[in-house]
């Protein structure tokens, strides 16, 4: 087999091995969210009964065969994910290796890097904590952009244009790759948090002016709706999902300013400019600042919690903007995305 | 909104220490950060429109056409700034604005932490209950069992010890009872005020640099050479402080061009092969290549395009040659299809000649149109429209070169009145209608466009950069713990009681809390207590 089929042929393994895991990983949340509703239901009825000391005792007995049924999940999914990003290290290996640099050179191959550093992240942050819960969000992206990657993103291995000759490639590009996929985890982290805290506030009066009652209308809205979906009760807290998503970011943030610090110096090597306020510069920088704004919502009275996480998630959003609408739609000097 | 005021930042009055000073230092800290945090916002958004909208600084040419395009909105948007965006008046305003509550803000909180970190440390509270405390009985006495724990906790020998480990205070309460208090998280204070400072440090670098500052831009033929000096450019723009006798006169040969392109015409790689003299000394052969300028001095010279100058030579209806010599063509496409322009003033008698022209280094001749295949001049082949009349060079007004002012040209016609389209292999010459004369292409040399520049500030700003990620980082991995272990003696053993308070995001402090007490209770540190977040 040569390298380009290896490649190809690696990473479609790898997107159906996701996309089996992001099923078991749904299948567990759907579980373990069962097992709690249940166990809460049982202690309720023991406190009910009067028998308060007896509820810890109860809930004993019903955890192991119920809890089984979520572990058998879980180990598919883990097991799924680890062959899966396996394969995904060995497609993007044998692509680097037919196309004779880095393969983070356009489009496909970032997004095909990307991804890999997505799950890495997860598989890395996994080991040390249990965050299984971000797995079915996790493989679901991994699927979804390596999907995208092999059908819409394809190009073939082509050699690196005169500008993109330098080790600054290996650089920049890995590290803002990396921080993608960083971003990306803590983007779902930080979405489940703000799922898990509307679940977990109470409905506002509606009164006020228009304004104020379409704001209020809307947060009720999203109470409800998040009331009512049973498996975030397999989610952490909203403040334990903001402690990691705040720790995911604080990396992502240091290492995306290293990211564009990086790219500066390569601009000055490459067109004599350390800035200039190209397409791509001005949404570095955007990025940059929102989640610098993030950083400080976190510590400002009133925007701590829920506000300083919409923060976070319109810098996720600035770096997809920025990764596809910027490459595809606005002329610039970086215009090697495409090609 | 009323609470922009910048006097709210003023030093003096940083905190007076006590209840209400501190009260208000924390009210006006809130209230800052509530405004850095709303011109953080306001500058992300104001920055978009330059993403989307042509800019002046960028791209004069899709500006100017963008305005001509849109009657209306065009002359709109560019009176408003929204066509250079980053020098309007309003971006400048939210940056400036930035700068000064950033100042602002720094200043009280240097102050501030210096003050903090001469005091000592706040005693153990009287009641740990909030705290979670753990208590357990230690085989060792209860002054013992707090020295042990001081030494887990003690700052990290070297200068930096004081600053990166914990200070620690012992206080001895009533009923025999000791309590150690122990802190860390002041570096953790010193990288965030190292890293704003760093940010004002970046933009006082940036400001010096666009002060000193120039760059020129220079097209240089295979075999010809390059002076500097600002006559010599083609473009040329420096800063309010430059000035031109900074400029080193060397000069700049280029011996030859490189450029290789792949079968499919992709392009692999320039390179220009030039012969460097600085005044008073001897000629240097070295390469500039894409990623690789050339450093003379403060300056850096780099090799930002090429394409090719045809040479041709024109002769008049009395055979006397009127214009010989390399036309700068400007590539189009990918495979160099290229346009140029020939003015031919200078012919002996009659009207002046013009030509348009078209070259395509890889010539091929479909059966509807004709194109160039590959950027290598594998079949090179001009194309030309010639006019006569007037070129319009007497005008005074600077001409551009790549484009003929067609008002008082007429093109050259065949008898059935349709334009003359000239079609030149390399070598070959054609002769124009009526006796005109005749056009001949005789060779096919590459350019090289150099940019010239110097930037002062560089190193000035690769510093602040590095402060800045440095004082970043460590303003936000450093800890901000606390750490308090009582300890008692109750009938004869010794109970020590721990307890921690760290961010929430800081799940560490459960083994640094864990060690101490084991040190305290003289025993092994369990291993693995690390919180494992719910599963
Ligand atoms: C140029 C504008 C600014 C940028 C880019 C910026 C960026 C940042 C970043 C990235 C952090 C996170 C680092 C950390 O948590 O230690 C931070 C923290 C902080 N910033 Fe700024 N900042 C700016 C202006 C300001 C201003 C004007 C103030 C004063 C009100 C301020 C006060 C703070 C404070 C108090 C923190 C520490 C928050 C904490 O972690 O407790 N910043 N800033």
């Amino acid at each position: 087999m040569n390298p380009t089929d290896l490649s190809v042929a690696a990473l479609s393994g790898a997107t159906v091995l996701y996309a089996i895991a992001m099923v078991a990983y749904a299948i567990r949340l759907a579980r373990v969210a069962d097992d709690k509703v249940a166990a809460k239901a049982v202690a309720r009825e023991a406190v009910a009964v009067g028998g308060g000391a007896q509820a810890p005792a109860v809930q004993a007995v019903l955890a192991p065969s119920a809890g089984a049924r979520a572990a058998k999940a879980a180990g598919i999914a883990r097991s799924t994910t680890l062959v899966g990003a396996l394969l995904h290290a060995v497609g993007l290996a044998a692509r680097g290796i037919d196309a004779g640099h880095v393969p983070w050179s356009n489009m496909y191959e970032y997004t095909i890097s990307g991804s890999f550093f997505a799950v890495l992240v997860f598989l890395i942050v996994q080991r040390k904590r249990d965050i299984a819960y971000l797995g079915a969000g996790v493989t679901g992206f991994a699927t979804v952009s390596l999907g995208l990657a092999l059908t819409v993103l394809y190009k073939d291995v082509d050699t690196l244009p005169p500008a993109l000759q330098s080790y600054w490639l290996v650089i920049h590009v890995s590290i803002a790759t990396l921080v993608t996929g960083i971003f990306a985890v803590s983007f779902i982290a930080t979405s489940l948090q703000l799922m898990r805290d509307y679940r977990e506030q109470g409905e506002l009066l509606v009164e006020g002016g228009p304004v104020r009652q379409a704001w209020r209308r809307w947060h009720n809205t999203l109470v409800r709706r998040y009331r009512r979906t049973r498996w975030l009760e397999a989610v952490p807290p909203a403040a334990n999902l903001e402690a990691l998503s705040f720790r995911l970011n604080a990396v992502g943030f240091v290492l995306w300013t290293f990211t564009v610090m990086a790219g500066a110096i390569w601009a000055e090597h490459a067109w004599g400019r350390y800035w200039g306020w190209d397409p791509k510069e001005v949404w570095s920088f955007v990025i940059w600042v929102l989640y610098a704004a993030y950083l400080h919502a976190r510590t400002t009275q009133g925007w701590a919690g829920r506000r300083s996480a919409w923060l976070a998630i319109a810098g996720f959003t600035a770096l997809i903007m920025n990764f596809t609408v910027v490459n595809l739609f606005f002329q610039g000097l970086h215009t090697y995305a495409g090609s | 909104m009323a609470r922009l005021k910048l006097d709210n930042y003023v030093i003096a009055d940083a905190p007076r220490l006590g209840p209400r000073g501190w009260l208000r230092w924390i009210w006006r800290q809130v209230t800052s950060m509530r405004v850095a945090l709303i011109l953080l916002l306001l500058l992300a958004l104001a920055s978009i429109p330059g993403s989307v909208l042509p800019q002046w600084p960028q791209d004069a040419a899709a500006t100017r056409a963008f305005i001509d395009d849109n009657p209306f909105w065009g002359p709109f948007l560019d009176a408003t700034g929204f066509l250079d965006v980053f020098g309007s008046a309003w971006f400048t305003a939210i940056y400036v604005l930035l700068f000064a509550s950033l100042i602002g803000c720094i200043a009280p909180r240097a102050l501030h932490h210096y003050r903090e970190l001469r005091r000592p440390i706040a005693a153990t509270p009287r009641s740990l209950a909030r705290y979670a405390p753990v208590s357990e009985d230690s085989s060792l006495a209860v002054d013992d069992a707090l020295a042990a724990a001081r030494a887990e906790l003690r700052p990290r020998p070297g200068r930096l010890g004081a600053l990166t480990g914990y200070r620690v205070r012992l206080d001895r309460r009533e009923g025999g009872e000791v309590a150690l208090a122990a802190e860390t998280g002041a570096v953790r204070e010193l990288g965030n005020l190292v890293f704003h400072t760093a940010l004002v440090l970046v933009l006082l670098a940036v400001a010096y640099g666009t002060l000193f500052t120039y760059r020129g831009q220079a097209i240089v033929v295979e075999g010809r050479s390059f002076t500097n000096a600002v006559v010599a450019y083609d473009t040329f723009s420096s800063g309010a402080l430059f000035d031109p006798s900074d400029l080193d006169p060397f000069t700049l040969r280029l011996d030859s061009l490189d450029a290789s392109f792949s079968d499919t015409g992709r392009p692999l790689h320039f390179q220009a092969n030039v012969t460097f003299t600085e005044p008073g000394e001897d000629p240097v052969q070295t390469d500039i290549s894409v990623n690789h300028p050339l450093e003379s001095g403060d300056a850096k010279i780099y090799l930002q395009g090429n394409g090719y100058a045809p040479v041709i030579t024109v002769r008049d209806s009395a055979g006397e040659i009127a214009f010989s010599g390399p036309v700068v063509f400007l590539a189009q496409d990918a495979a160099y299809t290229s346009t140029g322009v020939i003015k031919v003033p200078d012919v002996t008698t009659g009207e002046q000649l013009g030509f348009k022209a078209t070259l395509y280094p890889s010539f091929v001749e479909g059966p509807f149109a004709v194109g160039s295949v590959h950027p290598d001049p594998a079949n090179p082949v001009i194309e030309m429209l010639a006019y006569t009349g007037d070129l319009g060079l007497d005008a005074g007004v600077p001409q551009n070169v790549y484009r003929l002012d067609e008002s008082q040209l007429s093109p050259v016609q065949d008898e059935d009145g349709q334009p003359v389209t000239l079609r030149l292999a390399l070598g070959e010459t054609v002769e124009l209608p009526d006796g005109l004369g005749s056009v001949t292409f005789e060779e096919l040399p590459r350019y090289g466009a150099f940019d010239l520049r110097a930037d002062p500030s560089l190193p000035y700003l690769l510093v602040a950069a590095i402060l800045t990620l440095a004082g970043l980082a460590t303003s936000l991995f450093a800890s901000r713990r606390k750490v308090w272990v009582v300890a008692r003696s109750e009938g004869g053993t010794t109970v020590v009681t721990g307890a921690a308070y760290a961010p929430a995001h800081d799940a560490g402090v459960a083994g640094v809390l864990e060690r101490a007490l084991a040190a305290a209770s003289g025993r092994e540190p369990s291993p693995g207590v690390e919180e494992r977040e719910q599963s």
